[in-house]
């Protein structure tokens, strides 16, 4: 007899028992629904709106590989996860997968057992200022006062950075994003750091946004992306390549607006074998044949995820910048399906 | 126990120990003993799996590795180069720093409150009540985030200090400057002739301790009291005032030359600042250095300053280039011949002052933020406030309990015996309801030493936010690092109960 | 001092009073709080934008509890009061209604978190067992085996029968309901689609609706800002617009969950349809599968095989029979639960799970017996030594450490543990308290009546014990109530973590005090109520015994 019966006495419905090894695919398939570790919230990539549903640029990759196994995009647990709990929750099997603007680095991937499955945003470390303290570059800030958020690897960054330019600074950290930037514009730190992306989210929301300004410098690379348990090599396959397939599809020209005939009239054989109408990729993940379709139905290709939820037409407004595809001048480079 | 007591012979059953309320006892811990050590084997089993499951182990050694982090408030020496242990050390002594402060000011607020919450005037007793239920029944958290927020808000920040016409000024004759990074107030320097001063104040001490004693003796022997206060007063300060003011005034006409690097004949310290930038100085442990930095700071200049302590390693340091501007004393001057071992130093026309034994060093403003003197961050000051408000509603219920537990009689009877109304209140009620106050004072003394951590929510960098906080999530090491995180706390919240309990002792009622 | 008291009253108001009047109730977003605020010529320190709070208040009280089963939480608590009655108001109210005070934590745990009937009520018929083997065993043997015995007894009916018991209730009232509910599903799934379309239409309709509000008002703000002589007229109006948008967006967002609502049922229907399909299947491959268990009998691996087979299959068919024969209602994820919801359900349970554990540890740090007693001591101290946010951030990264590997259970329920264990630390010194209260005499009057141990405590010493308690109880509750944000620290969404994720959306990103102030309130207005309550109860039982 299981152990959930016992604990499931307690609360019924509350039990996930879960295994830390190579059957997720399995076990979110049997339970119908995937879990997806997010932020609490963090403008742009992960809020929950007026009627609880979340919304965001890392919200579109839980959908997008919810569609891909289960062929909803709806079907997705969003477990909200601090700077802290974000690693436990994975490495407990509390959820299938991190969606959380997680930074890739060495350690992450090689102490921590976890696996970087690709990157869905190029960011890196900023600064802004206030317009009216007349600094143009990072480089003059020595002695300002720096908000930071705490728990992420811009800590790390910003001590390596004033410690090589031989500067000192004073750092305030601070817990969310919210008190940051209250700090922040009240005049209690000079700079407030963090991802560019972050910044430009931030600044969009002023009273008057053109009283501040992003300094040019990007001190550090913060390739975000989502990661999955070490060791169940399977899992980490499905949501790399559903990742995969949301790039190649906007380099291919595939749409939500056109998947669902663009399969079936094209020419290019890699398009077809992307939507599942030649070949059998989708059997080799173990899944159905039309998952990257219902991938990019579920909230459109890469590029339209980006529009969405960050991109110019938002609020927060930023521009493609690294993340374009590589044929316009961007990183963004899926492998070829075949 | 009773088996002393047992007929040596009667013969023993299994039976008995279940039916024998004597061994009944020993059975029913025998097995809970049992079932205790089973538990804790299955827990660590289970820990040792899950472990060996991950790729982890149980290990120490990451307290020893380099951290990486800055950290703004620190009590002792630390940068990023140093280690995580120490870092969690960096935070432990900010948490005791505020539980400390914490809890002599929720005291001081709490007897206030207290009493005027007993006070005759509606308006104040009212306006104590307001407090009193607001501050216990709105979450801490809440409270401190305010707090934090109303603070920011309300104070001007360094940037409003600037300019010929400034929206805010500095405090107590260009001393002490609030901002909404913290209140920015003069740190003492020690100078030449500190150790004469500390070793005046010393004798003073002893003197203190000497007439008090004195004091004492000649009360019991012939009653009269000896105005104790105003001699210890008197003795505490006027010799140390005395011998400061000599001492200065000895060595205040003595001026240190500016030796600077690849300065040229006839160069002013602003010239030469002009010409090199951003200087850094090497400062001797003397006040010279710090006139030496404040000088900068008035021509507007912030300085790096490199610490030596001797002038071997001053020579090393400028030879090195760390630094290459430094204060030094006439005769050191005196012997360095222009060039030394390759480096030219030449003296500015400027030179500052030798400084008293005893200066204060005021906070300036210099680049983005004040700089010199002691800063009280925000983050402290936010936290402090809202431990000790929320810990004062608390401490005001007590006291007022504690006066009310005092009868109506004791006052009176005091009254009759001619005793003056502070007497009243020192010599007969406060003892009293200090017996009634102490034992809840002192667990609300350990609630505010564990609230402190919830110092995360304004940045302050407590244990909890050092090694429970950046640490862990670092290195990955939660086992461990919330294992020594919940030690600490244990120990202090032991050695908190236990002191008091000490003091609780002595002032207890001695019942015969 | 008067003066003083009053000048700084006077100070503070004058700050406050204004700001929160000069709020804007009706906006869509910060930005469109600012343009009206702008509109009456201030800017946003100059009135609050209380816009948030009307956008988000069902968030901040019920979290992600779906909209159409508020009526459980709210019953919940109602029924709560009922519950707490026969304790509290002792002397108006029926003691038979005891009862129903015993039952209502399990008819609480079902409304809230749904699912089968069966389950509560097996979960209570295994403490009715536990009593039936006490009675029984208690006339065998002495007191504290036959203790021994029912938790034995009970233990054995949660871990064996209750699932077993469940499955079969499910199982029997699902089948016959098998053909209905497919017929019923598969006409449900062919009205779907056209649901799904109107409901698309409408939220296309209204969103058409506002935009053309939101031109219009934007033309009466431009017109403003030229700085027209009538201002206060179109002031006026834009308010009016204001209010036209509010009202507009109330209907689309409820639009849009209509939308959600129907897809979520068209796309669940689709899945639900494909697993009831194969439940014939299974249930006739089930004598098979049995078939090859028995024929494997001695081959250790296809016995293995052929049992895993089985047990799969008949899992499959317990988890179709779960949803085809529920009685009882919907399920709902404990994730879902948030806001003040989730704080209340924090407390109410810390506090009443913890009640028995305070008791046994007040008892045991009281006992003769030395073991027990250091054990209690040990355990009371070191909960009290640490703070509950470490104790949170245990539950939240260690406690999967120290599980058997491969159990993990949900985020809630591992606070809800840490948080008992942690109340019944501080609940086992109030009830000290109150023992260490009750004159000498009864107890001694207790043990000279001839009365052993547990009916001594049971009959006189812990009635009157728990009877001085419970300002001491009201208060332990309060502070636990308020200590239930710090879990904002582990990632769980109560009211303070839903003002974070409520500024993380781009319409309210920068919204502040308009949030706290809210929730301080709402703290405020519960805590003050239970402490005045609590007060009323000392001064009654100080009556009492005078």
């Amino acid at each position: 007899m299981n152990k959930s019966v016992f604990f499931g006495t307690v609360a019924a419905a509350s039990l996930v028992a879960g295994f830390a090894s190579a059957q997720t695919l399995a076990e979110v398939q049997e339970r119908g629904t995937l879990n997806c570790g997010v932020t609490t919230g963090l403008t742009g990539f992960a809020a929950p709106d007026a009627n609880g549903e979340w919304q965001g640029f890392d919200v579109g990759v839980c959908r997008a590989v919810a569609a891909a196994v289960l062929g909803d995009a709806n079907a997705v647990e969003f477990v909200p996860t601090t700077g802290q709990t974000r690693f436990t929750a994975l490495a407990s099997g509390e959820i299938d997968m991190l969606a959380r603007n997680t930074t890739w680095t060495f350690s992450r991937d090689v102490d921590l057992s976890f696996e970087f499955v690709g990157i869905n945003y190029y960011d890196g470390q900023g600064f802004m200022v206030p317009r009216e303290l007349g600094v143009s570059s990072a480089l003059e800030l020595d002695g300002a006062t720096v908000c930071i958020q705490t728990g992420t690897t811009t800590e790390l960054n910003l001590a390596d950075f004033f410690a090589s330019n031989n500067m000192s600074y004073e750092p305030v950290p601070i817990e969310t994003n919210a008190e940051a930037q209250q700090q922040y514009l009240a005049g209690a730190c000079d700079v407030y750091t963090t991802d560019a992306s972050g910044l430009a989210a931030t600044r969009a929301t002023f009273e008057d946004p053109s009283a501040h300004v992003v300094l040019p410098e990007i001190v550090s690379k913060e390739p975000l992306g989502p990661l999955v348990r070490h060791g169940d090599n399977e899992w980490g396959d499905i949501v790399r390549w559903t990742l995969n397939a949301l790039i190649a599809a906007e380099e291919l020209g595939v749409t939500s607006a056109n998947v669902g005939e663009i399969g079936n009239t094209t020419e290019n054989p890699e398009i077809r074998r992307l939507l599942g109408t030649e070949g059998e990729l989708g059997a080799m993940l173990g899944l159905d044949a039309d998952w990257a379709a219902n991938a990019i139905a579920a909230g459109g290709n890469y590029g339209e995820i980006f529009e969405g939820n960050i991109g110019e037409s938002t609020p927060i407004g930023l521009a493609r910048g690294l993340n374009a595809q590589w044929t316009d001048g961007g990183l963004l480079y899926a492998p070829p399906f075949r | 126990m009773a088996t002393l007591s047992d007929p040596p012979r009667e013969s023993f059953h299994i039976s008995q120990l279940l039916y024998d309320t004597r061994y009944r006892s020993i059975t029913i811990q025998v097995i809970a003993f049992i079932l205790i050590v089973a538990a804790f084997v299955f827990l660590a089993r289970n820990v040792v799996i899950n472990l060996s499951a991950l790729g982890k182990d149980f290990d120490f050694g990451f307290l020893g590795s380099r951290a990486g982090y800055d950290i703004n408030q620190r009590l002792i020496e630390y940068s990023n180069e140093s280690t995580h242990g120490r870092a969690a050390l960096v935070g432990i002594l900010n948490t005791l720093l505020v539980a400390f402060l914490g809890c002599i000011v929720a005291t001081i607020l709490g007897v206030i409150a207290g009493v005027l919450r007993l006070s005759k005037n509606w308006i104040v007793s009212r306006l104590m009540s307001v407090y009193v239920e607001g501050f216990r029944n709105i979450p801490l958290l809440l409270w401190i985030i305010v707090i934090f927020a109303v603070m920011t808000e309300s104070t001007p920040s360094p940037r409003d200090f600037r300019g010929a016409d400034p929206e805010a000024s500095m405090l107590l004759g260009e001393s002490v400057a609030i901002t909404n990074r913290g209140i920015f107030i003069p740190a003492p320097v020690w100078g030449d002739g500190a150790f004469l001063l500390v070793s005046v104040f010393i004798v003073s001490l002893a003197g203190i301790w000497a007439f008090r004693r004195f004091a004492r003796k000649r009360q019991e022997a012939t009653g009269a009291i000896l105005p104790v206060f105003w001699v210890s007063l008197g003795l505490f300060f006027v010799p140390v005032l005395v011998v400061y003011f000599a001492y200065s005034a000895a060595i205040s006409r003595d001026q240190y030359p500016l030796l600077a690097v690849g300065a040229e004949q006839g160069m002013t310290l602003e010239s030469y600042v002009e010409a090199n930038g951003n200087p850094s100085i090497c400062a001797l442990p003397s006040t010279a250095g710090v006139n030496l930095s404040s000088a900068l700071r008035e021509i507007g200049q912030r300085a790096n300053i490199v610490r030596v302590s001797t002038e071997a390693e001053l020579l090393e340091a400028v030879q090195s280039g760390d630094c290459i501007l430094a204060a030094v004393s006439p005769t050191v001057a005196a012997s360095f011949p222009g060039t030394v071992e390759g480096v030219e130093m030449a003296a500015l026309t400027d030179t500052v002052d030798r400084g008293r034994p005893l200066q204060f060093e005021r906070p300036q403003l210099a680049g983005f933020n004040f700089e010199g003197g002691v800063q009280l961050r925000n983050s402290l000051i936010a936290l402090w406030f809202a431990l000790s408000l929320y810990t004062g509603a608390f401490i005001a219920e007590i006291v007022r309990a504690g006066i009310l537990s005092v009868s109506r009689g004791q006052t009176e009877a005091a009254f009759a015996l001619g005793l003056r109304p502070n007497r009243t209140m020192n010599l007969v009620i406060l003892p009293q309801a200090l017996r009634v106050i102490i034992p809840p004072l002192i667990s609300q003394y350990l609630n505010l030493t564990k609230n402190s951590s919830l110092a995360i929510a304004v940045g302050y960098m407590d244990v909890r936010a050092t090694l429970g906080g950046i640490t862990i999530n670092q290195t990955g090491r939660e086992l461990e690092g919330i294992l020594l995180m919940g030690l600490f706390y244990l120990a202090l919240s032991l050695l908190i109960s236990a002191v008091m309990n000490l003091y609780n002792n002595s002032v207890k009622l001695q019942e015969r | 001092m008067t003066i003083l008291s009053v000048l700084f009253i006077a100070y503070v108001l004058n700050g406050i009073v204004p700001w929160m009047l000069g709020g804007v109730w009706n906006a869509g977003s910060l930005a469109e709080c600012r343009t009206v605020l702008g509109a009456f010529g201030g800017d946003s320190h100059s009135g609050a934008c209380w816009a948030v709070i009307e956008d988000r208040w069902s968030q901040l009280v019920f979290g992600f509890y779906p909209q159409e089963y508020y009526w459980r939480p709210v019953l919940t608590f109602v029924l709560m009061a009922v519950a707490l009655a026969p304790i509290l108001f002792s002397d108006w109210v029926p003691r038979q209604l005891m009862i129903f005070s015993i039952l209502y934590p399990f008819i609480a745990v079902w409304l809230i978190w749904g699912g089968s009937i069966w389950v509560p009520i097996l979960v209570v018929a295994s403490f009715v067992v536990g009593y039936l083997v006490y009675r029984i065993a208690s006339g065998v043997v002495f007191a504290g085996l036959a203790v021994g015995l029912a938790i034995l007894a009970t233990v054995l009916w949660w871990m064996f029968a209750i699932d077993a018991i469940n499955s079969r209730l499910n199982a029997a009232v699902g089948a016959p309901r098998y053909d209905a509910a497919v017929a019923d599903l598969e006409a449900n799934l062919a009205i779907l689609p056209e649901e799904v379309a109107t409901a698309e239409a409408l939220v296309e309709s209204i969103d058409a609706q506002v935009a053309e509000i939101v031109a219009d008002r934007d033309a009466v703000v431009s017109r403003i800002m030229e700085g027209v002589s009538d201002v206060s007229a179109l002031q006026d109006e834009l308010l009016a617009y204001q209010r036209t948008l509010t009202d507009l967006r109330n209907q689309q967002s409820s639009a849009a969950r209509a939308l959600t609502v129907v897809t979520a049922e068209l796309n669940d229907g689709i899945r639900l349809l494909e697993s009831y399909q194969t439940l014939p299947a299974l249930i006739e491959a089930l004598p098979e599968l049995r078939e090859n268990v028995a024929n494997a009998a001695g081959d250790e691996v296809a016995l293995a095989a052929a049992e895993d087979a089985l047990r799969s299959a008949e899992e499959r068919m317990d988890s179709i029979y779960a949803v085809l024969g529920r009685v009882g209602l919907p399920p709902v994820q404990s994730r879902e639960i948030g806001g003040f919801l989730l704080a209340l359900i924090l407390g109410v349970s810390g506090i009443v799970l913890s009640f028995p554990l305070g008791i046994l540890l007040a008892l045991g740090r009281q006992s003769d017996l030395i073991l027990l007693k250091m054990v209690s001591v040990a355990f009371i101290e070191v909960i009290r030594g640490v703070p509950l946010i470490v104790w949170l951030i245990t539950a939240s990264l260690l406690l999967n450490y120290f599980l058997p590997p491969g159990t993990t259970f949900d985020l809630v329920l591992r606070v809800v543990i840490m948080v008992t264990l942690f109340a019944s630390a501080y609940m086992a010194e109030v009830i000290r308290g109150g023992l260490a209260a009750l004159p000498r005499g009864q107890y001694e009057g207790a043990d000279s009546l001839g009365l052993n141990y547990a009916q001594s405590m049971r009959l006189i010493v812990l009635p009157q014990a728990l009877k001085i308690s419970i300002p001491g109880i009201v208060s332990t509750f309060i502070g636990l109530f308020k200590d239930t944000v710090l879990v904002v620290f582990i990632g769980l969404l109560d009211p303070i973590g839903f003002s974070n994720s409520i500024r993380a959306d781009t319409d309210w990103n920068g919204v502040y005090w308009e949030i706290f102030i809210f929730i301080g309130a709402c703290f405020f207005v519960f805590c003050y109520g239970m402490s005045q309550y609590s007060q009323y109860l000392e001064r009654k039982l100080a009556t009492g015994h005078r």
